[in-house]
């Protein structure tokens, strides 16, 4: 076989595969739509989408009609677009830090943003004017800058960046315990511990509007720097000897995923493993190389979360199961393979 | 005059790692770096790639200051290959290759005939041409520093810096990779510590110490006993191999 026919047969699975995830996300998302307390074919849900965009009109069900449009459809798109989120961050994260283990809440992202919402729920900072989204997106920032300091404007390199991550993560979520022990009551601690674990309740059009927007832009700027993330495989200073300003790519980039995982942490809670995991299992099918591999996990991370969204709902009628527990329970047993390999190659 | 180094100082807070270096690369000519551990030579192979800028004292790439040149710019004509770079990303020799086409292609434009002649051009130099699919981790480590050098090659440089690309390397793939190093028609910076590889390979050498150049020139008159008891301890004998008719050292016990 010529590399010219291996290159143009690499092209054609790609394109795929691609294809295939769109039909997969597709489908995901009309399951999506199908499932809960009200059952609706997926027929209906096709019709009363292209009746809303003025296709059709076909006569249905007012009641259907709402709930598929006002709720369930607005539901599974904004899950579509926090997979895709952070997935595309985790593969960012993994790919500046040359570490396996990196996922977008590495930067301790999740932890301020628990700070932030506790800060709201609980001591009732913000005096009503900022919502509990604001405030968990002020903790966020917090979080990030007080990485960017420690870690001297990520110029210390890709340890001291983990390092000053993790004390973050610590401090933010000491703060987070500090004031729920302190001063909040049962309730507010159940409220604070179910919206950690995620979940996509009451995500409606706006929030939608302003998810696709940040996802859509981040995955943009990411691959205009997919050529530049390629050169970071042997870490920085190869990047810089072959011509990156690597100073400015990090913090792009950095930025780029905090602001996509702040937008997420602070709209549906820090939902986890999807950031590790599917960065993973999309490099395994398309291979390394940052032009392929982040549309890849874009993909495959948002088919991940709506099929998650839809296990949370189905798996225990009559209730649902915080997004993160679904998550975690697919990804620690998946993680677990990942330490095994390392373990082996090592 | 392909490389000049003038007055070049580079401190790390109080200690002067590189101490008033200059000297002059000689176009298409294979310049060693000797010198034992801790005497600057990695430190003065980032000032020539301006990885690192000097506190004082200039490069010149053919007449031109580096330090007026974009990071880019310096890319397109010296590339550099580190000691030791590994990666946990399975990439292919070729995918490798290819990432020294980075400097030449602008943002977002299309891979040319030009990048795939660069890269080909590359691989066949570096003996790699019939490996292009092979993965990173599979590779032997002469294997890594040749794909590391493909890479280079594939920057179309008119300099090439190497620190130590023997290291860690068996004796056939050292001589190899000291072979390809010679071979190329470029003007090429060699850190090394094995002295009579240098003494074999090298058009021209250069004998770091405490930051300082203590000696320079063509190795059968820098290579001495004198210099091997004073700058690397040790005891030797030194005559003119009678295969080569290069210095071989004779280490004593």
């Amino acid at each position: 076989m010529n590399p010219e026919n291996g290159a143009l047969e690499g092209r054609a699975v790609f394109a795929g595969l691609m294809l295939a995830s769109l039909v997969a996300i597709g489908l995901a998302i009309g399951l999506s739509t199908g499932i809960g307390d009200l059952p609706i074919p997926l027929g209906t849900t096709f019709t009363a989408i292209t009746n809303r965009l003025g296709w059709t009109s076909t006569e249905i069900d007012r009641v259907y009609e709402t709930v598929i449009w006002d709720y369930r459809l607005s539901r599974a798109l904004v899950a579509a677009f926090c997979g895709a989120g952070l997935a595309l961050s985790g593969a960012i994260m993994q790919s500046l830090l040359r570490n396996p283990l990196a996922e977008p809440y590495v930067l301790g992202i999740s932890a301020g943003a628990s700070t932030g919402a506790v800060a709201i729920i609980i001591l009732g900072l913000g005096g009503g004017v900022l919502s509990l989204s604001g405030g968990a997106f002020l903790g966020a920032f917090a979080a990030f800058c007080f990485v960017a300091l420690l870690s001297n404007g990520t110029r210390g390199g890709a340890d001291r960046t983990i390092l000053a991550g993790v004390a973050a993560s610590q401090l933010f979520n000491a703060t987070t315990s500090y004031i729920v022990t302190t001063s909040g009551n049962a309730q507010q601690a159940r409220d604070v511990m179910f919206w950690l674990l995620g979940s996509f309740g009451g995500v409606r059009w706006p929030e939608f509007m302003l998810v696709s927007v940040v996802v859509s832009i981040g995955l943009v700027a990411c691959l205009c720097y997919a050529r530049t993330l390629d050169t970071f495989a042997f870490g920085d200073e190869t990047a810089a000897s072959l011509g990156v300003n690597v100073d400015r790519a990090r913090i792009v980039l950095f930025a780029l995923t905090a602001m996509m995982t702040a937008t997420i942490v602070s709209m549906v809670g820090s939902i986890g493993f999807v950031g590790l995991i599917v960065p993973h299992t999309a490099r395994a099918l398309v291979g390394p190389l940052h032009i392929r591999l982040l549309p890849a996990c874009i993909l495959i991370g948002a088919v991940f979360m709506v099929l998650a969204d839809v296990a949370s709902r189905a798996l225990i009628p009559q209730q649902v199961l915080p997004i993160g527990v679904v998550t975690a329970l697919v990804g620690v047993p998946f993680f677990s393979i990942i330490l095994y390999r390392l373990q082996r190659a090592a | 005059m392909s490389i000049t180094a003038e007055n070049l100082v580079w401190r790390i807070g109080s200690k002067t790692i590189v101490d008033d270096v200059s000297f002059v690369a000689e176009p298409g000519r294979m310049l060693g770096l000797l010198g034992p551990n801790g005497s600057g030579k990695t430190s003065l192979l980032r000032l020539l790639t301006g990885l690192k800028r000097p506190q004082s004292g200039r490069v010149l790439l053919d007449g031109s200051d580096l330090a007026s040149l974009s990071a880019r710019a310096v890319a397109r004509r010296v590339a550099f290959v580190e000691q030791h770079a590994g990666t946990s990303a399975n990439l292919r020799i070729a995918d490798i290759a290819r990432l020294g086409r980075f400097p030449h292609r602008s943002w977002m434009s299309r891979w040319t005939h030009a990048d795939d002649r660069a890269v080909d051009e590359a691989l066949k130099r570096a003996g790699l041409q019939d490996r292009r699919g092979d993965r990173w981790q599979s590779l032997s480590g002469g294997e890594k520093q040749r794909t590391h050098i493909a890479r280079a090659l594939a920057q179309t440089p008119t300099e090439l810096i190497l620190d130590e690309p023997t290291n860690h390397l068996d004796i056939h793939h050292q001589i190899g990779v000291l072979k390809l190093v010679a071979s190329l028609p470029i003007t090429s910076v060699v850190a090394l510590h094995d002295l009579n590889h240098a003494a074999m390979f090298c058009d021209a050498v250069i004998v770091m110490q405490q930051g300082k150049i203590v000696a320079s020139g063509a190795p059968d008159i820098v290579i001495t006993e004198a210099l091997l008891r004073d700058v690397f301890s040790v005891e030797a004998r030194i005559e003119t191999s009678p295969h080569h008719q290069r210095p071989h050292i004779h280490y004593l016990r």
